[in-house]
């Protein structure tokens, strides 16, 4: 832990004049190149150790503990519906309008086509109760949607519409993409469904987009100014001047399919405010969503709030994990202390043996000592058939001793046992005798001298043991599954489950990333204020 | 405590035999109580984890040696037991060799971000399990190594190392620091030194560091859960499934014979020390 | 699994036998890789799929079969798989809402069942043998189980009563004792609503509302004090072995094995048992020879034949239509199978239909209900 002895500083060196070494060089340039060896000397020892698991585990959960604020499959998976969205009034009661519809039916006809729209139905179902059916059923649907309005309405005013010539001109203009956003990201959604569809690249000199597209230039020429589509015909690409000077006046009459309608016939999700304001809140290639989840907070209209009672979970959780922990550390050292005592001051032969007694159970898997507390623990269990033989209690008032918080503390005080004795006991045994035995020579009686002797000596032992027993029990969650029942469950078997049943992610980084801060800040905390060196001293 | 000197007053008697044989003989026996209770049950004749009347009634019907056979003739078990055997080791002897190194590093004078080091090299301890096992998946697949021998010895070496670190730093703090620089006045250089002086001295903590080391990968089930594939599984993995998919005490006779080897390895270690202590001379204290 | 091992020597014979009668059947796979990963649940479950299906097609084709026994992880290992783009399963074993959640995040492949999959043998194509319960487009549905309720036959502050009806478990005054539910919502919300009166065919409605949920969560309240919450299968018959808990729900097979193999007194209550599916999915991102390959077992596996023959060695129901008739006996105990059905007539008269689609859309928000209320 924090052994070093950093504290003990070179400050009384520093201030005179420098005196020189015996080969003339200045003490202190000496002994700053020695300080530097022996620093370097350090690092090397640590190099090896410190590279692999910065590779090995640190890497890996990094990129797992991003996952926690990680959020780009909403924009990866609707592009030109989210930039569609962003000016959407969330507040304005109304539904957004036609040109998010056609940018969702765009996005959603290539979303299907690469089977990516009900991932995203998965991601904001966890926001948004109900809404991963609202995609699965419109997946299939969507083929079917009317989309060529636009294109014939495009066609009726100049054929020259229906040739690739059209497109690569109007592509090859300066104001595309800028002033053609969602017609831009549209030929690209065409693009990749044409690859995924087709198996080969689009080559655009021979095909013309889908429906789709049009109707994203129809909603870009829609909502531009009167003034643009004339600056359009006077741009200096011929074929372009000669497609916008037939435009000019007549948008309104090239018409559109009515998505907005035909999506709520497709699932009446999709008439759902509540769905849009997900998915406008979800946007962000970063979010907090899954942070805010994780204490037990959602943001409504309203702002951030605590959910409602009978959904807070993870900061009740969170405060029993470390509650539990501290008792279960509290039973080792008091379980511990005596038998790493005894170790210690025993003959080598006894101690051995003692040893051995020790090391059992730690011979014997986690998985069979904690069926074997509930061999033990449980109500027709062993120890109280035994209490109940022995008249101690009477049939009817047996003990609840498992399947709740007792069960969880008796199982891991168990099991982390070994985790406080060993380290304790290798301590104790380096504490010389000789200094209790000049304790009491010069008259401490034995609780004085072991309290103001002993004792503090073997607080390295209690800090290495506690640390380890309390770590480890926080982050445990086999034996609380397994005993625990339903108050004596940890914070990680919520994190467990969040990993491999409901496979949120997000959530379950979410969860652990602060726990992993807590016990970050705990370890800190118990540093400063411990601080197993100054203890030592003390 | 040692021994009592014969001056000891009665109440120190008093507590000296209550100390050692009620306090600590409970808790020793709060210790192996879990064993005393599946030494029985497997060589129960039923498939459950239950004391039956037969068995209580102390009749040879109730008990049987069944699960020993399905353990001995079962494929599955044998090559658990392989697996183990062959993984743990491995991960033991990295993890001890890196950790031990890298506690002495730390256990120097003046080491630059020796917080921030420290805080790195714990965070397999820190991290749920269960996160650095998805984590871990993501990435060794990735790279390949998912699925494969190495894979899962250089996860349980990753997990390994923190116990090491701890245990030996913790020796280290008692270090007396005046013997290194005695030896190197002496003209050993840091190696002889190493070995010589320090080593036998942070010995207790080095073993205690590489038993927990031994013990992390020997008995851990989430991340070869996760990391392993068909050709990894080991006994925990084993375990873990009959006890989710069926009850069988087997795990029961697997977990006995586990504690009659460990008894008969300990002993013979306990019996050659003894020896060679009587070979140099030394009487046991 | 003791039964399988006393097998294996008897059942070779067997599955060569069936081989010869499969083999002009099965056409040879063309461009396929000669191995197979399988993935299942391990236990007895894995043993009854390599008995019926793996040995008789390692026979016929002289594939490798590797069996991997993590189906327990296979979703969160599958989504990793699919990340790193390395996918080493061909063919896996999950529940049908696993199923469907692969399905959903493009992790399981698309199965058409006409095209891909043996017809019955009167010629009905495979989608109508199958009928309701293909309930995802990527899943092949191999057994049907139930999760329904085993109590113990000896209580004795039962007096003579004996649970008729799913409604005992709620019924703490003629039925004292502990009682071991699923740590889970699924199953026991609908329980304590059809316990609390509303219609089977509404529960899904209600539930649908807070009102519901509070209504639900309040029946189960009733018994909160009595009950062992369980998260693995095993450990129902476990406890009702002990008499730690004398009524508790877990899956038939189970229960099966409980009362048939181990002769422990334990009775079935197959009222208002609720019918799941098991079966097979095929992970995305396969390549096209370990597709042909994977594509070509699972026809194999799930032909009528199979399908029954899987039921000698476990007591879940086959999911063809076509392979009701075929079921036999067991292959150890020798008893007829058919009664140990969850699909049997006489088990079936009180079924509840579980709503895949609404537990897909609800289980996450549901799910932190429950563990909420379990909290309090």
């Amino acid at each position: 832990m924090s052994a070093s002895t950093t504290a003990s500083s070179n400050s009384s060196i520093s201030g005179s004049a420098d005196p020189l070494t015996k080969d003339g060089q200045p003490l202190k340039r000496s002994l700053a190149r020695a300080l530097r060896r022996e620093k370097l000397r350090a690092l090397f020892l640590i190099a090896p150790l410190l590279i692999f698991i910065l590779i090995s585990f640190v890497l890996p959960i990094g990129d797992m503990l991003f996952r926690s604020v990680e959020n780009k499959i909403v924009e990866d998976t609707l592009p030109g519906t989210v930039r569609a969205l962003a000016s959407w009034d969330a507040d304005s009661g109304e539904l957004p309008d036609e040109a998010v519809f056609a940018a969702l039916a765009d996005d959603m006809m290539l979303a299907q086509e690469v089977k990516i729209h009900t991932r995203l139905g998965s991601r904001l179902n966890y926001d948004q109760p109900g809404i991963s059916s609202v995609f699965r059923k419109s997946g299939r649907k969507i083929k079917a949607l009317d989309n060529e309005t636009a294109q014939a309405g495009f066609i009726a005013i100049d054929p020259a519409w229906d040739t690739p010539d059209a497109w690569t001109a109007l592509r090859s203009m300066a104001a595309w993409p800028g002033k053609f956003a969602a017609t831009a990201q549209s030929w690209k959604n065409w693009e990749a469904w044409y690859l995924s569809e087709e198996k080969e690249a689009l080559d655009p000199t021979t095909t013309v987009p889908h429906g789709f597209t049009y109707a994203a230039l129809y909603h870009d020429l829609a909502s531009m100014p009167a003034s643009d589509i004339t600056a359009l015909a006077n741009s200096k690409n011929t074929t372009a001047v000669a497609l916008f000077k037939q435009l000019a006046g007549k948008i309104d009459t090239i018409g559109n399919d009515d998505f907005k309608a035909q999506f709520a016939d497709i699932d009446k999700g999709w008439a759902d405010i509540d769905n849009w304001q997900a998915i406008q809140r979800l946007s962000p290639r970063i979010v907090d969503s899954y942070f805010l989840a994780a204490i037990d907070a959602e943001r409504t209209s309203e702002g951030i709030e605590q959910k409602p009672d009978n959904e807070r979970l993870y900061l009740k959780l969170f405060v029993r994990t470390i509650f539990m922990s501290l008792i279960i550390t509290g039973s080792c050292i008091l379980l511990g202390y005596p038998v790493a005592y005894l170790l210690a001051n025993l003959s080598v032969r006894a101690s051995n043996m003692v040893l051995i007694l020790v090391l059992l159970p730690f011979w014997t898997s986690l998985l069979v000592r904690t069926s074997a507390w509930k061999v033990l623990l449980q109500q027709q269990g062993v120890i109280n058939d035994l209490l109940v033989w022995a008249g101690v209690i009477n049939e009817a008032g047996r003990l609840v001793m498992i399947n709740n918080m007792t069960g969880t503390i008796i199982a891991m005080t168990h099991i982390l046992l070994p985790f406080m004795i060993l380290p304790l006991f290798s301590v104790m045994k380096t504490i010389s005798p000789t200094y209790m035995r000049a304790a009491k020579s010069m008259g401490a009686s034995d609780s004085l001298a072991f309290w103001r002797v002993y004792f503090p000596n073997t607080v390295p032992g209690i800090g290495a043991g506690s640390i380890l027993v309390f770590i480890l029990s926080i982050g445990y969650y086999i034996t609380p599954e397994l005993v625990g029942g339903t108050t004596g469950v940890f914070i990680s078997n919520r994190i467990a489950y969040h990993i491999s049943s409901s496979l949120n992610w997000g959530l379950a980084a979410a969860l652990g990333s602060i726990l992993l801060i807590l016990v970050l800040a705990l370890y800190w905390t118990y540093d400063r204020i411990v601080g197993i060196d100054n203890v030592k001293l003390g | 405590m040692s021994a009592l000197p014969a001056y000891a007053s009665t109440g120190q008697r008093i507590w000296h035999y209550t100390f050692r044989y009620v306090i600590c003989g409970f808790i020793l026996f709060f210790l192996i109580a879990p064993i005393l209770t599946i030494i029985p049950l497997s060589f129960n004749a039923e498939d459950f984890f239950t004391f039956t009347p037969a068995m209580l009634s102390l009749s040879p019907e109730g008990y049987s040696l069944k699960h020993y056979h399905d353990f001995f003739t079962n494929g599955d078990w044998q090559q658990a037991l392989k697996n183990s055997f062959l993984i743990a080791p491995a991960a033991t002897v990295l993890s001890t060799a890196l950790g031990t190194l890298a506690a002495i590093g730390l256990s120097q004078s003046h080491v630059p971000f020796r917080r921030a080091i420290m805080a790195i090299l714990i965070s397999p301890m820190i991290v749920p399990l269960i996160i650095s096992a998805a984590g871990m998946y993501f990435f060794y697949s990735r790279i390949g190594l998912q699925g494969t021998y190495w894979g899962v010895v250089l996860a349980h070496a990753a997990l390994g190392t923190p116990f090491v670190i701890i245990t030996v730093t913790a020796t280290m703090v008692g270090f007396d620091r005046s013997l290194t620089r005695a030896a190197a006045s002496m003209g050993a250089d840091p190696v002889t030194t190493f070995f010589k002086v320090q080593m036998p001295l942070i010995i207790p903590g080095v073993v205690s560091g590489a038993l927990f080391a031994f013990i992390t990968s020997f008995d851990e089930v989430v991340v070869v859960l996760f990391l392993g594939s068909a050709g990894q599984k080991t006994l925990p993995w084993q375990m873990f499934t009959g006890l989710r998919e069926q009850i069988s005490p087997t795990i029961l006779a697997v977990a006995t014979i586990m504690v009659a080897i460990s008894i008969v390895l300990l002993s013979v270690l306990e019996m050659l020390r003894r020896r060679s202590e009587r070979l140099r001379g030394l009487s046991p204290s | 699994m003791k039964i399988i091992y006393g097998l294996t020597g008897a059942f070779a014979l067997s599955a060569v036998a069936l081989a010869a009668s499969a083999a002009d059947e099965l056409p040879a796979c063309e461009n396929c890789v000669d191995e197979l990963t399988i993935v299942s649940w391990g236990g007895a479950y894995s043993n009854s799929q390599i008995e019926a299906y793996s040995k008789p097609y390692s026979a016929l084709t002289g594939v490798e079969i590797i069996n991997d026994e993590s189906s327990n992880e296979a979703v969160p290992k599958l989504r990793a798989m699919n990340e790193a783009n390395n996918v080493t399963w061909d063919v896996v074993d999950v529940v049908a809402s696993d199923a469907i959640r692969l399905c959903d995040e493009g992790l399981a492949m698309e199965i058409d069942a006409d095209e891909q999959l043996a017809a019955a043998p009167d010629g009905t194509p495979a989608s109508e043998d199958f009928g309701d319960l293909l309930v995802s487009d990527c899943f092949i549905p191999q057994i049907v189980y139930s999760t329904t309720f085993g109590y113990r036959t000896d209580v004795e502050a039962w007096g003579d009563n004996t649970p008729e009806d799913v409604c005992a478990v709620f019924d703490t005054a003629t039925f004292p004792g502990k009682r071991a539910l699923e740590k889970r919502p699924i199953n026991n919300m609908e329980w304590a609503l059809i316990c609390d009166g509303v219609a089977k065919d509404d529960v899904y409605d209600v539930l649908s509302t807070d009102e519901g949920v509070t209504q639900a969560l309040d029946k189960l309240a009733t018994i909160k004090d009595d009950v062992i919450w369980w998260s693995a299968g095993a450990e129902t018959p476990q406890l009702l072995a002990d008499g730690e808990a004398v009524i508790g729900s877990t899956y038939n097979g189970r229960l099966f094995s409980v009362i048939e193999e181990q002769k422990q007194p334990v009775a079935m209550l197959w009222d208002a048992q609720v019918f799941d599916l098991d079966g097979w999915i095929i992970p995305e991102g396969l390549s096209e020879e370990r597709k042909n390959r994977a594509l070509h077992y699972i026809k194999f596996a799930t032909d009528t034949q199979r399908l029954a023959d899987q039921s000698k060695y476990i007591s879940y129901g086959p999911a063809r239509k076509s392979s009701a008739p075929l079921v036999g006996q067991h292959a150890e105990l020798g008893i007829d199978m058919a009664p140990h059905m969850p699909t049997d007539p006489a088990n079936a008269t009180n079924t509840f239909l579980y709503n895949y689609e609404w537990w897909a859309d609800n289980r996450d928000d549901l799910d932190a209900k429950f563990q909420s209320w379990l909290a309090q």
